[in-house]
């Protein structure tokens, strides 16, 4: 027994590190997970991208569910999500609102016109300053948010057609059962 | 034209040195003791897009988005706590380096001691075990001889 049991400790320690190796490849060692999940989502009011003129804010888009998809022209992993999101739109079962972070509204056009629009509703943060209270640091990110404005879910990083089939349309499947 | 040289040479020496203390970009500090106060607090707090780098260090968009907006809570008469709880609220404990003890983050801080003691008691079983097979008799060479047996 004594002498197995270095033998034991070193397999112990390899168990260790394996799960670790596991553990990073089946997540996102850079998701932050958002402390706004099942809580409601910050107020704003943004000017909408083709309006400026015209704000959204977030009463304005209550009584409906909704999935503010953040993104930005100059965001490479944008333009693998978008066509995901284009051919997804009509069956979401959600209204899909598009949120243009930290881009100039003129390339924010021209990439939408170049990639189609897929979003019901653009509004724009020039700034990014609305962005940090959703505690944005990237983009895309996407917020699956009720009809009484709570946040459902997040997702960080591009909607891939995994994401989408397994997490995404189960998260407003389930929020849709719950409060049609 | 060698002491113009010289002056600007110098010039350039002195504008590397602030360079380096603030990483980025100068920012509108109202004293000194603002601007120590807002490098210590930056240099507690983690650049959510580039995990390993604080935010005083980070050159990464949200990370200047988050220095400009914690300098403006300063200004605001904000303290250290509060704007921390500010930078939770919206990022979670990830902006902090300094891990709170809840919880989730038990294992975090006593598992280090657990392992150290767990080591410690094996050791202590092993000695035990080899005075008590060795007797009076074990000498200190015997002792490295059996241990190099495991």
């Amino acid at each position: 027994m004594n002498r197995l049991l270095p033998f034991i400790g070193f397999m112990l320690l390899v168990a260790l590190f394996g799960f670790g190796i596991w553990w990073n490849t089946r997540h996102d060692p850079n998701a932050i997970p958002t402390p706004l999940l099942d809580k409601p989502a910050p107020a704003f009011s943004l000017p909408k991208l083709y309006e400026p003129a015209q704000t959204v804010s977030k009463a304005d888009l209550l009584g409906q569910p909704y999935l503010l998809n953040v993104f930005a022209s100059w965001c490479i992993e944008c333009g693998v999500e978008h066509p995901v999101l284009e051919a997804a739109a009509p069956t979401l079962g959600v209204k899909l609102v598009g949120y243009n972070y930290k881009d100039a509204p003129a390339d924010a056009k021209g990439w939408l016109a170049a990639h189609g629009n897929p979003y019901a509703l653009l509004i724009a943060d020039e700034s990014g300053q609305t962005a940090l209270d959703f505690g944005v640091y990237g983009a895309p990110e996407s917020f699956l948010i009720d009809a009484k404005g709570v946040v459902r879910y997040k997702h960080i990083g591009p909607i891939t057609p995994d994401v989408l089939a397994t997490k995404l349309r189960p998260a407003i499947a389930a929020m849709l059962k719950e409060a049609p | 034209m060698m002491r113009l040289l010289r002056i600007v040479l110098l010039a350039l020496l002195a504008c590397a040195g602030v360079v380096h203390a603030q990483a980025i970009e100068p920012m509108p500090f109202a004293n000194h003791a603002q601007e120590l106060r807002f490098q210590h607090l930056t240099q507690q707090l983690r650049c959510p897009m580039c995990q390993n780098e604080t935010l005083a260090d980070s050159n990464a968009p949200i990370a200047r988005d988050l220095r400009n907006q914690i300098l403006k809570l300063m200004q605001q008469g904000r303290s250290d706590d509060e704007i921390r709880q500010y930078l939770v609220a919206r990022y979670s404990d990830y902006i902090l380096y300094d891990p709170p003890l809840k919880a989730g983050t038990v294992l975090l801080w006593f598992g280090p001691l657990l392992i150290l003691l767990g080591g410690g008691g094996v050791v202590l079983a092993a000695l035990r075990k080899r005075k008590r097979d060795g007797g009076e008799t074990t000498t200190v060479g015997e002792l490295a001889d059996n241990g190099e047996d495991w």
